[in-house]
């Protein structure tokens, strides 16, 4: 009895330790790496970093602006693929559709959001850089485009979804056609969340390294217009931190932590913004 | 509430046939005689003949005839899942936008069978009020002329936008407490609040009929009087058809009141009447408050 009782109690402590030690896990790793790239990266992220490029081999000093301008332009291309293709695939699914069909939709894009993003790369390789015989910044603008989409797509679909029925069939009572109604009343009362979900997708393929190493491919100099090869932050770290010289690992460190900052603070920014706005409705 | 008294006249005693009126007596002698009976003195606006209603393979509503006459109050009452709200949700063809649903039967506006119309032009001419106000995540003044927009109507591309929009404001009793913020959320407003908006928002296209399912069961009693009080004005311009599951509502506000069960339509008098002598054994039970 006593026996039974010290051991349900000691199985209960080692469980309930377990469970916390994992969480503490999880939670350390991010400011793991925060602390580490701080650490390693943090004095090279400076204002040459920002402002120029990056030196020949074997001199020392200069920056990284060309791979943000192209990590923007990339994404800039990716937003403006990706964003309407999983916006209108979204609304389809939520408010079109039969049984069948939306199924699977829905099966597809999670899927498509698993496929590896090499997968995706070599895709966007056989799409658009075999035609042309280049790599380009509209390559590697497809490629990221691409994984957004099941993103996109999926929590569009889950925001409209969540806009009361009662809703639509004020609209619909009033006369208007069911685009009208989506158009002039589902969509902009999902559309904070549509946005939120669009920019968490924006900011979750900015690091993606692969997809680009066969689109964009890289670029020392600044990439004009858009069917050049181009430089990104991620492809840069990947180039550098692989690379034989030692000031080339402590700019992929600074890189990395530029990388993440951007990335951190969006999210952290729309999240905000979302927790603001998470109630607009009484009733 | 003062209606009860001031109860109009035209709610005599008639007899239960041949009591149609008007204009559109040929075009609107009910078929069957079976519960169809029009009880009220006045030219008919919409006619309900023989309608049945299906979701899937439950037979919702059987054989339902009603008459709704022009300028009244019908209000339709009858216990929790009696077919009262889908009943009402035939009348401008909302039914359509629920899936598996199937409708075999009659519904004429002014002699018009209503599934021959377009159905967006046909729900300009029928409002809707729900049971929970809706507005639109938009401001006061965009909620009242989002009817007016997206009909094109010309109150809307003349410029008189405005006008209209207080116009509809006035007719629901809204204007006086929302002249100041018309630019505000709708969802600033009150509950009883956001329901005269609704109301606006549906009489700003000028509907023929206004359809009001259980608008004040999400009200206390105060914006429900004045939600009841606004009916009474209304129903100069504008047919009005009210579900609702609060007898004491439908004795105060109707001219006519269909009393159902089950998806039959069991007895439709003159309101005082179906209170005070009902015919049918099942509505003085449910009158008396002995079931629902």
């Amino acid at each position: 009895m006593n026996l039974r009782m010290l051991w349900r109690k000691s199985v209960n402590i080692i469980m309930l330790s377990l469970t916390g030690l994992c969480a503490l896990v999880a939670v350390s790793v991010l400011f793991f790496i925060l602390g580490y790239l701080v650490y390693h990266g943090g004095r090279d992220v400076n204002w040459d970093f920002f402002t120029k490029l990056p030196k020949p081999v074997g001199e020392t000093g200069g920056g990284m602006a060309n791979a943000i301008v192209g990590s923007g332009k990339l994404l800039f291309l990716a937003a403006l693929f990706g964003i309407p293709v999983g916006l209108l695939g979204g609304v389809y699914l939520a408010e079109f559709g039969g049984h069948a069909v939306p199924f699977v939709v829905r099966y597809t894009a999670d899927l498509l959001n698993g496929v590896p993003s090499i997968v995706i790369g070599i895709f966007a390789y056989a799409l658009v850089v075999m035609p042309v015989h280049h790599f380009s910044t509209l390559a590697g603008g497809f490629a990221l485009g691409v994984m957004m989409i099941p993103i996109v797509l999926r929590s569009t679909e889950e925001f409209l979804h969540a806009v009361p029925r009662s809703m639509r069939e004020g609209a619909m009572a009033l006369g208007a056609s069911k685009w009208r109604t989506i158009s002039s009343v589902v969509l902009p009362a999902a559309s904070r969340g549509i946005l939120t979900a669009a920019l968490l997708a924006l900011a979750r393929v900015a690091g993606e390294t692969a997809p680009l190493l066969f689109t964009a491919f890289g670029n020392r100099f600044w990439s004009p217009g858009w069917s050049q090869p181009i430089s990104s932050l991620p492809v840069m770290i990947y180039t550098y931190a692989v690379g034989p010289y030692e000031d080339w690992h402590q700019q992929a460190w600074a890189a990395g932590l530029v990388l993440l900052g951007l990335v951190l603070v969006t999210n952290i920014v729309v999240r905000t913004l979302l927790s603001r706005g998470a109630s607009p409705q009484r009733s | 509430m003062a209606q009860t008294s001031a109860k109009p006249a035209y709610n005599r005693p008639e007899s239960s046939e041949n009591s149609v009126v008007g204009s559109m007596e040929t075009v609107l002698k009910p078929p069957t005689p079976t519960g169809s009976q029009t009880v009220v003195e006045a030219p008919l606006r919409m006619q309900i003949r023989d309608l049945n209603f299906y979701y899937g393979k439950l037979h919702a509503l059987h054989s339902i005839n009603l008459q709704v006459a022009a300028n009244r109050v019908t209000a339709l009452i009858g216990p929790s899942g009696c077919g009262k709200s889908t009943l009402i949700r035939t009348f401008n063809r909302m039914h359509e936008t629920v899936r598996g649903t199937r409708l075999v039967g009659e519904i004429l506006l002014d002699g018009e069978d209503v599934f021959a119309q377009d159905v967006t032009h046909l729900r300009r001419r029928i409002g809707m009020v729900f049971q929970r106000p809706n507005p639109f995540p938009k401001s006061i003044f965009e909620n009242v002329a989002y009817g007016l927009r997206i009909n094109g109507l010309p109150a809307a591309s003349h410029g008189h936008l405005s006008e209209a929009v207080e116009h509809s404001l006035l007719r629901a009793a809204l204007w006086d407490e929302v002249k100041d913020q018309l630019h505000k959320s709708a969802y600033a407003l009150s509950g009883g609040q956001q329901q005269r908006l609704c109301i606006a928002r549906a009489l700003a296209v000028d509907p023929e009929v206004l359809l009001l399912d259980e608008p004040c069961s999400a009200l206390d009693p105060v914006n429900t009087a004045k939600i009841e009080e606004l009916l009474f004005h209304l129903k100069q311009n504008c047919t009005l058809v009210i579900v609702t599951h609060n007898m004491q509502q439908a004795a105060r506000v109707s001219d006519a009141t269909a009393f159902l069960l089950n998806g039959e339509l069991i007895e439709f008098r003159p309101t005082p009447q179906l209170f005070t002598t009902p015919s049918d054994p099942r509505t003085e039970a449910y009158i008396t408050g002995r079931f629902g």
